[in-house]
C-alpha cells in the first residue's frame, strides 16, 4: 500500500479539444483490435483466406459449368462478386467483437471511463475498416495470381475498391446495431448463416439473367447487387451488361444505398447505446 | 410455556442513512458526503427494484451494502458509476451529479463490478496500458502505472500471458488494479470477494483497507456479513429495493444477536432439546426444518452460554451429537432484522 493519493486532474496528458480526445481514444480502441491480431495470428489468417477458398470453390470446382451471358471468362466475372462477399462478411467480425465486449462487461468498463464517448464506436469503424482493407488487399493479389484482371484505368479500379470499402462501411453499422441489440449468441449465429442466403441470391455467382424472373428480381434488389454490378463495370470485367433499371444506375445504386443503410443503421445503433443506460 | 417473545422489529438501528446526510450537511465546513444518495428509485420495466434508498459515505469511509440476491446492490453501484440513470431522487459523487455532470463524476471513481470487465484476448500490461491511456494518461505515465499496478497486485509475472488464461482470483485482481489504475476519490466495489480463495479475500480486504486509510472513500456490496463486518464504517442493509437497516456495524449485529449457539442431537428428541437450550439460553430458539436434529439459538455471552447450554443437556440426559458457537448468518440477520424470514426457510420458533 505504497501508492499515494494524486489529484487525478493533475495526472492527465495535456488537455485536447473534443474532437482530438474522440480521435484519440479512437485510435487506442482500435490499437487493441491491431493488438488481437498480433495475438491471434491464426485467426486472422483464417479470416483472411477464407474468401480465398471460396474462389477456389467457385473459380474452380464448380466455375467449369458456368457460362456467362455475352461470353467472358467466369473467374473474371466471378472475382467482384468475390470482394463484394468479403465486404459483406466483414460483418460477422463487428457483430462479434461489440457482443463480446457488451457481454463480457468491457463496454461498461469504457462507459465508467471519462473517455470520449464517440471513441469507443469509432476505434471499432476504424479496426474494422483497417481489417477490410486488408482483406481486400489479400482477395486482390489473390485475383491477380488466378489470372482476373483489371482491363479498366486506375482511377477506374480505385473507384471500384472505394465502392466495395463504401459497402463495407454499411454492413459496419449494421454489426454495430445488431451487436449492441442482442446478446444471445443464438441471434448472432442466424445472422452469420444468413449471410450466405444474402449472397447466394444476387450477382456475385451467377448472372440474374439465369435466375427464374422473380428471383432475379429479388437479387437485384440486394444492396450487395448493385455493388457488384458497378464495380465489374468499373474494373471492366464480363457481365456488367445490364437490363432493368437498377442493373443500369448500378453506380448510382452502389453509392446511394449503403449510405441510406449506413444512415438507417448508425441512428439505430445510437439508439441502442443510449439504451444501455435505461 | 410462556408466548414467545417477539424478535425486534424493522426499527432502523443506529443513525439512518438521513440523519447521517442532514449531519453531513450542517457539519462545520460544508464537507459533503463523498457518495450522497437520496430517495434514489429506478425501475425496469415497470418493476421498483429500488424504491427511495438512500446513502451517504463520507470522505476516507467504507461503506457497506449488504444485501442478498436481487436486493438492488448491483442497480446502486451501477447508478452510481453512471451506467445505469436513476428515474427519481438525486445522486451525487465526490460533489458532483450523476445526470448532470457524468464525466465529472468518471474522473473520480473506479469501477470494479460484480463481473470481471477486462479484455480476454489481450495480456494484463496491455490491458492496463489501454485503460490508462483511455483515462487520458501520458503514454509513458499509462505504462508506468500499468506496472506499479501488475507489481502491486502479484500480476507481474502473468503480465503478457493472454488474460483468457488467468485463474478466476487472477481476473479478479486485474479488474481491481484497473480500477484502482488513476487512485480515485471513490471506489465502487461490486461484491469484490465473491470467487476468491481466502488469501484472495484476506489481500482484497487489505487493500481496501489501505485505500480508506489514504482517504478514498470506498462504497462495496456483499452477501457476507464478515465481510461487512471486518471493512465497514457504516453497513447499509438492503432489502427488495429499500435500506431496511443501517448502521456501523456493531450497532447491526447488537440487532441481529451477536453470536449463535448450534446444538445437533437425535432427531427423535429435538423438541425435548430445545426446550432444554431455550431455558438455559433464555432466548427463542428455532428447529430449521431442512436440519433434522439440530436447535440453533442466538446469545449474548459465548461462553457462559456454551458451558450453561452443555450443562443443562447434561443434566437432562440427552447424548449431543455436535456442539458449536457461530456467527448469524445472513438468512437469521434478515429474520432480526427485517421480522421475517427469508422465503425459504421456514422455521418454528420454540419459547422458554
Ligand atoms: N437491466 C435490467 N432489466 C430488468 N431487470 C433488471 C435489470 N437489472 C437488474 N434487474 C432486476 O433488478 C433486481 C435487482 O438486481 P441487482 O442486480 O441490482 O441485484 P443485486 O443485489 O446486485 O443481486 P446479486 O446479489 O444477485 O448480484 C433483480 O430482481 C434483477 O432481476
Ligand atoms: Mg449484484
Amino acid at each position: 500500500m505504497t501508492t499515494t493519493v494524486i489529484d487525478p486532474a493533475d495526472q492527465r496528458a495535456p488537455a485536447l479539444g473534443r474532437l482530438g480526445w474522440a480521435l484519440a481514444d479512437g485510435w487506442t480502441i482500435a490499437v487493441r483490435d491491431l493488438q488481437h491480431w498480433r495475438r491471434q495470428p491464426g485467426q486472422l489468417a483464417v479470416g483472411l483466406l477464407f474468401p480465398v477458398l471460396m474462389v477456389v470453390m467457385f473459380g474452380y470446382v464448380l466455375g467449369g459449368g458456368m457460362a456467362i451471358p455475352g461470353g467472358g471468362d467466369y473467374l473474371d466475372f466471378l472475382m467482384p462478386g468475390m470482394f463484394a462477399l468479403t465486404m459483406v462478411f466483414g460483418l460477422e467480425a463487428t457483430m462479434t467483437a461489440v457482443t463480446t465486449d457488451a457481454s463480457r462487461g468491457v463496454t461498461d468498463r469504457f462507459r465508467s471511463l471519462p473517455m470520449a464517448r464517440s471513441g469507443v464506436v469509432l476505434g471499432r469503424a476504424v479496426a474494422d475498416m483497417l481489417g477490410s482493407v486488408l482483406g481486400l488487399a489479400v482477395m486482390l493479389l489473390c485475383g491477380l495470381a488466378v489470372g482476373w484482371r483489371a482491363h479498366g484505368t486506375l482511377a477506374e479500379a480505385l473507384a471500384a475498391v472505394a465502392l466495395l470499402l463504401w459497402l463495407r462501411f454499411a454492413f459496419l453499422w449494421l454489426g454495430i446495431f445488431i451487436g449492441l441489440a442482442t446478446r444471445d449468441p443464438g441471434v448472432i449465429m442466424a445472422v452469420q448463416i444468413l449471410v450466405w442466403p444474402f449472397a447466394f441470391l444476387s450477382n456475385a455467382f451467377v448472372p440474374t439473367s439465369t435466375m427464374p424472373g422473380w428471383l432475379g428480381a429479388v437479387a437485384e434488389v440486394n444492396p450487395m447487387a448493385a455493388t457488384v454490378a458497378a464495380t465489374r463495370d468499373l474494373f471492366g470485367n464480363p457481365g456488367a451488361q445490364a437490363d432493368g433499371w437498377l442493373a443500369e444506375h448500378a453506380l448510382l445504386v452502389a453509392v446511394v444505398s449503403p449510405a441510406v443503410m449506413t444512415l438507417v443503421f448508425a441512428a439505430l445503433a445510437v439508439r441502442r447505446w443510449q439504451r444501455l443506460e435505461r | 410455556m410462556a408466548a414467545p417473545p417477539t424478535p425486534p422489529r424493522a426499527a432502523p438501528v443506529g443513525p439512518t442513512a438521513r440523519d447521517q446526510t442532514a449531519r453531513d450537511q450542517t457539519a462545520g465546513g460544508g464537507a459533503e458526503a463523498a457518495v450522497l444518495v437520496r430517495g434514489l428509485r429506478k425501475t425496469f420495466g415497470g418493476r421498483t427494484v429500488l424504491d427511495g434508498v438512500d446513502l451517504a459515505a463520507p470522505p476516507g469511509t467504507v461503506l457497506a451494502l449488504l444485501g442478498p440476491n436481487g436486493a438492488g446492490k448491483t442497480t446502486t453501484v451501477r447508478i452510481v458509476s453512471t451506467l445505469l440513470r436513476p428515474d427519481g431522487g438525486e445522486v451525487r459523487v465526490a460533489g458532483h451529479d450523476v445526470v448532470r455532470e457524468p464525466d465529472a463524476v468518471r474522473r473520480r471513481i473506479g469501477l470494479v463490478g460484480q463481473h470481471a470487465a477486462v479484455d480476454e484476448v489481450l495480456g494484463a500490461r496491455q490491458n492496463l496500458v489501454m485503460f490508462g491511456r483511455l483515462h487520458h494518461l501520458g503514454k509513458a505515465e499509462a505504462r508506468r502505472r500499468a506496472d506499479a499496478m501488475l507489481e502491486r497486485f502479484g500480476l507481474t509475472e502473468a503480465a503478457d500471458r493472454p488474460v483468457q488464461t488467468f485463474s478466476g482470483g487472477m481476473r479478479r485482481r486485474l479488474d481491481l488494479a484497473a480500477g484502482l489504475l488513476v487512485s480515485p476519490d471513490v471506489l465502487l466495489l461490486d461484491e469484490p470477494t465473491t470467487g476468491l480463495d481466502p488469501q484472495g479475500r484476506l489481500d482484497v480486504w487489505a487493500a481496501v483497507r489501505g485505500l480508506a486509510g489514504q482517504g478514498v472513500t470506498v462504497v462495496l456490496t456483499t452477501q457476507h456479513l464478515e465481510e461487512a463486518d471486518r471493512l465497514a464504517d457504516q453497513v447499509c442493509v438492503l432489502d427488495g429495493g429499500r435500506v431496511v437497516a443501517s448502521g456501523t456495524p456493531d450497532e447491526l449485529k447488537a440487532a441481529i444477536g451477536g453470536d449463535r449457539i448450534d446444538v445437533v442431537v437425535a432427531e427423535d428428541r429435538r423438541g425435548e432439546a430445545a426446550r432444554v437450550v431455550a431455558a438455559a439460553t433464555g432466548t427463542p430458539v428455532q428447529q430449521p426444518e431442512d436440519r433434522p436434529g439440530l436447535v440453533t439459538a442466538p446469545v449474548a455471552d459465548r461462553m457462559a452460554a456454551l458451558t450453561a447450554v452443555v450443562r443443562a443437556l447434561d443434566d437432562a440426559g440427552l447424548a449431543v451429537v455436535d456442539v458449536g458457537l457461530r456467527r448469524p448468518t445472513l438468512d437469521e440477520a434478515y429474520l432480526r432484522i427485517t421480522g421475517r424470514p427469508a422465503e425459504a426457510a421456514q422455521q418454528t420458533e420454540v419459547a422458554a
